[in-house]
């Protein structure tokens, strides 16, 4: 599995807008390129990255060759409730990875 | 004291104090890079390196070989056991009985306490586990061991960084002495301290060693490349910590 790492706050006031960063190890092989062996490289890329807030889709990006190894997508939501955060990156080859965050609003 | 002494006793202070402003000239690779890769090595959670880091730290507590150690089992925990570790290699071991790297010394602990297979030279594990302990010693001047072996290699180091090497005929001097802070093509050339490594590099998409550096620019002035763990390539490595010396360790730094 591949090392990601997501950095949000573990709390927030309701309301609150809140920055979430997402971080995955992958080499975002692009399809094009040639190996040592002389033959094309097979593509093999994250296409998705969706994170859900508590089941609710919050966020989503399709992602496409021309994108550096190991992407990084910052984005915000509003945190409204304490609950669960997932993020999932699914791609060639059978990728799919969840990773989950909790995030606690205080009262 | 007359007004005379007095004048000249302000002056002498002055003289002291902007003599010892000038004498570091010194700058970190960093200072040469664009705001946003600067922001991306200052920032851990941009910065890409920290995927090995968390690859690093996991090794570290995972027995290996036929012991069953891990490097915990032993050092326990890193972030006090190797806390200024890496601002002293290149160092001689006496086991070793020659001037080793960081990645070396990391093999020696495999194959010797863990009776484990040695990582393989520039491999993700190796380069993971070396950042990690690396950036126990972040902030933390560069402080090269100055032992009769490792002075005696970083004497042999500096003699090759000024000599020209390979079809273009170049040292490494006349680039990262005599033109730092022009640009080659559309690179900054910066003064070639070494003391952020392993990096991330962009271009290469991942992170790699010094001597990974090292070999990159000897292939750019077409010269010859020493093999990875070539006495040439520690012997600049010796130089280039001593040529560091009290700088801040960076690690994990990012490049362009």
């Amino acid at each position: 599995m591949a090392r990601a790492l997501i950095h949000m706050p573990a709390d927030a006031r309701s309301g609150e807008i809140i920055e979430i960063r997402a971080l995955i190890a992958h080499p975002m092989e692009t399809g094009f390129r040639p190996g040592n062996a002389g033959g094309i490289l097979p593509r093999d890329i994250i296409r998705n990255f969706v994170c859900k807030y508590n089941g609710v889709q919050v966020f989503a990006a399709e992602l496409h060759p021309a994108m550096s190894a190991n992407p990084y997508i910052a984005f915000h939501t509003r945190a409204t409730e304490s609950g669960t955060l997932e993020f999932t990156w699914t791609g060639d080859n059978g990728l799919a990875q969840t990773e989950t965050a909790r995030l606690t609003i205080a009262s | 004291m007359t007004s005379a002494h007095a004048i000249a006793a302000v002056i002498g202070t002055a003289l002291a104090a902007s003599a010892a402003a000038q004498t570091d000239t010194r700058k970190s690779g960093v200072d040469y890079m664009s705001p946003a890769t600067q922001a991306m090595q200052r920032d851990d959670t941009q910065n890409p390196a920290m995927l090995w880091v968390a690859g690093g730290e996991a090794l570290w507590r995972t027995p290996a070989g036929a012991s069953s150690k891990s490097c915990a089992s032993c050092h326990n925990d890193a972030k006090h056991s190797m806390k200024g570790v890496a601002t002293r290699f290149p160092r001689f071991s006496k086991g070793a009985g020659k001037v080793i790297t960081l990645g070396e010394q990391i093999n020696i602990c495999r194959t010797g306490a863990m009776k484990a297979q040695p990582f393989k030279v520039e491999s993700e594990d190796l380069l993971s586990l070396e950042t990690y302990i690396a950036m126990q010693s972040r902030g933390q001047p560069m402080n090269p061991p100055n032992d009769k072996e490792t002075a005696a290699s970083a004497a042999r180091g500096q003699k090759l960084f000024t000599t020209r090497m390979g079809q273009i005929n170049l040292s490494c001097a006349q680039c990262h002495d005599a033109n730092a802070g022009k640009r080659l093509a559309g690179a900054p050339i910066p003064q070639g301290h070494a003391n952020a490594y392993p990096i991330y590099r962009l271009e290469w998409q991942g992170m790699g060693s010094l001597q990974r550096r090292l070999r990159n620019c000897m292939s750019g002035v077409r010269a010859e490349v020493p093999q990875y763990g070539a006495q040439d390539l520690i012997d600049l490595e010796a130089w280039l910590a001593l040529r560091a010396k009290g700088m801040p360790l960076e690690t994990p730094g990012v490049r362009p």
